[in-house]
């Protein structure tokens, strides 16, 4: 078993590193961590300081990417604010997943529960992705983490239904037939035989999730929803910079470049996955 | 069809409940007395014990959401905080501005991305389906804020062809109307016509794929024949089921829009409303856009019934 799943595993990664999709999503994803989790080492000054001689500057060598009316760097401020952004998506992503894996797999499994799963999963989706995230931090209140609850909250559902579709279509091989004949215990089956055969597309879903979760937790803070302020995020500072689009667009260009350059990354290595991970490409 | 309509109209009942035991238990779950919430903390035990009553807060959960759903299905949905008016009320006056934005919308993101899909799809591996791939690529990862900014920024301030903001109701003004909503449209739609052009070449490579398409070119019949009378109906059958979730979608991102094009919305009464914590109305806002988003869904199932011909004869 573990050298059949090491084997595995090997061909998975030499596919992946064959995949330009992937490899360009993931290239980007890594320049973004990178910028991320050394934010406090390349940053040359403190996101929150705010200089009032040195507001509205263009990008130049002190200040790469200008400052802002508060005469604060915005360079230091994009930095920081992927901390944020990754933070919440990755937070979204896996609990998106542990959810999804939950409630689908219950879902997939047992016809008794199929049904109210579904009808909550279906009810929960009519809720506008935007403006649900919008009316669950209205409830909650401005803190980050009630920002990972919403917006994990909104994008469940999905997950749920991908793993549900999956194991709808393992349960009725052959081999599941075997395994119950042998008297597994339904816990046994749903995670030990069913549950690995729906990762590939969870794992893809996954990807797709922590997009959705960055663009959605700019969106919250463009409209003053999200994280509260000072909290360098990447939507507030586009949100702070929007009555100064004339006189200074640097203060929009960069944070906005920030947010479409992970969500352009997480996009590729998505699409890059789903041709790895798709069963049609391998034969 | 009949069952099948039957049948759709039924499934949409549970959903239809659910949705607004969701929008109710949302105001409960704010932290703290609901009645101490609406009155702020300068009332006394008296007003709040009085607002309970009046409002059956001192009821069980099951009562107030049986209370509140009368109400509802009689078209109140409460009244305001801070606007001091009921919400259907303010909430109907804003309605038709954001329905015709993201009507609009939706109508951009087709006549762009289902053209942009087919010529994908039948250019395969050319320099047009790389281009129109890479475009929808880069389309579904910029924020639909950050691109209305500065499509306001080069057509309204240094061009000066569009105007940035402002609102004219399209049957009052339709040529007015329509120049208002351009910008707003094309920053709101972008996103879903690059997930509508990816899903149209997926959907038209399937079927191009498939033998009664073979059969049809070695018949010899013509490209345009082809293309648009066999294939293109069965590929945009799946394209047609997400027309639905797209309408969701963009009334969701209607509400980002709205802020940057300052457009009269919904979206900018609910971002008050969340600001004020005006609950009655962000519930209402909530509550309304799902329903309608629902109905949409169920319109465009019954429409998908309509085009697959495997589905009138269940």
């Amino acid at each position: 078993m573990g050298r059949g799943a090491k084997a595995l595993g090997c061909e998975f990664l030499r596919r992946l590193w064959r995949n330009r999709l992937a490899v360009s999503g993931f290239g980007l994803l890594a320049v973004v961590l990178a910028a991320a989790l050394l934010a406090d080492v390349l940053s040359p000054h403190d996101p929150l300081t705010m200089i009032v001689k040195e507001r509205m500057l263009a990008p130049s060598a002190q200040h790469l990417m200008g400052t802002d009316n508060f005469g604060r760097d915005i360079f230091s401020r994009v930095l920081h604010g992927a901390r944020l952004s990754l933070g919440v998506g990755s937070g979204v992503m896996l609990s998106t997943v542990g959810v999804g894996v939950l409630f689908g797999l219950l879902s997939g499994y047992s016809p008794r529960l199929d049904g109210p799963i579904m009808r909550v999963m279906d009810a929960m989706m009519a809720f506008p992705a935007i403006l649900f995230g919008i009316a669950i931090m209205a409830v909650l209140g401005p803190k980050t983490f009630n920002v990972v609850i919403a917006l994990s909250v909104v994008y469940a559902p999905r997950t749920v239904r991908i793993v549900r579709a999956s194991v709808l279509a393992i349960r009725q091989l052959d081999y599941i037939e075997a395994v119950r004949a042998q008297a597994a215990g339904h816990l046994r089956i749903m995670f030990r035989h069913i549950l690995p055969n729906c990762l590939s597309p969870l794992v893809v879903q996954a990807t797709f999730n922590f997009a959705y979760a960055v663009l959605a937790e700019a969106s919250l803070s463009f409209v003053g929803a999200g994280a509260p302020p000072p909290t360098p995020s990447w939507g507030n500072i586009l949100s702070e910079g929007r009555i100064y689009m004339q006189t200074a667009s640097w203060i929009t260009i960069f944070p906005g470049l920030a947010i479409a350059i992970t969500v352009l990354g997480l996009n590729l290595a998505g699409d890059g996955l789903r041709d790895v991970l798709d069963p049609r490409m391998k034969t | 069809m009949t069952v099948y309509v039957i049948r759709r109209l039924l499934g949409i009942l549970p959903v239809l409940i659910l949705v607004a035991l969701g929008s109710f238990l949302l105001v409960h779950l704010v932290p703290g007395d609901p009645a101490m919430v609406m009155l702020g903390n300068d009332a006394t035990p008296q007003q709040i014990q009085a607002l309970k009553t009046q409002m059956g807060l001192d009821r069980s959960l099951p009562e107030q959401f049986a209370l509140w759903g009368r109400q509802v299905l009689r078209g109140n949905l409460g009244e305001s905080f801070f606007l001091g008016r009921p919400v259907t009320q303010s909430l109907m006056e804003r309605l038709p501005a954001t329905l015709q934005l993201a009507l609009l919308s939706l109508v951009f993101s087709l006549l762009i991305g289902i053209p942009a899909g087919i010529l994908a799809a039948v250019r395969q591996n050319t320099k047009w389906d790389q281009l129109i791939m890479i475009t929808a690529m880069g389309g579904i990862s910029i924020p639909s804020f950050w691109l209305g900014l500065f499509l306001i920024l080069v057509f309204s301030v240094q061009l000066g062809w569009l105007p940035s903001g402002g609102y004219a109701p399209l049957w009052d003004d339709f040529w007015g109307g329509l120049r208002i909503l351009v910008l707003p449209s094309i920053s709101l739609g972008f996103m879903q016509a690059a997930l509508i052009a990816r899903m149209t070449r997926s959907s038209m490579l399937e079927v191009l794929r498939q033998d009664y398409v073979r059969t049809a070119k070695a018949k010899g019949l013509d490209w345009w024949r082809v293309t648009l009378r066999h294939a293109l109906k069965n590929a945009m059958i799946p394209v047609i089921t997400t027309i639905g979730t797209a309408f969701g979608v963009l009334l969701g991102g209607a509400v980002i829009v709205e802020i940057v094009f300052t457009y009269p919305g919904l979206g900018r009464l609910v971002v008050l409303a969340v600001q004020r914590r005006d609950y009655p109305l962000v519930q209402g806002a909530l509550l309304l856009a799902s329903v309608i988003y629902v109905l949409v869904n169920l319109a465009v199932d019954l429409l998908y019934g309509v085009f697959d011909p495997r589905i009138k004869y269940e």
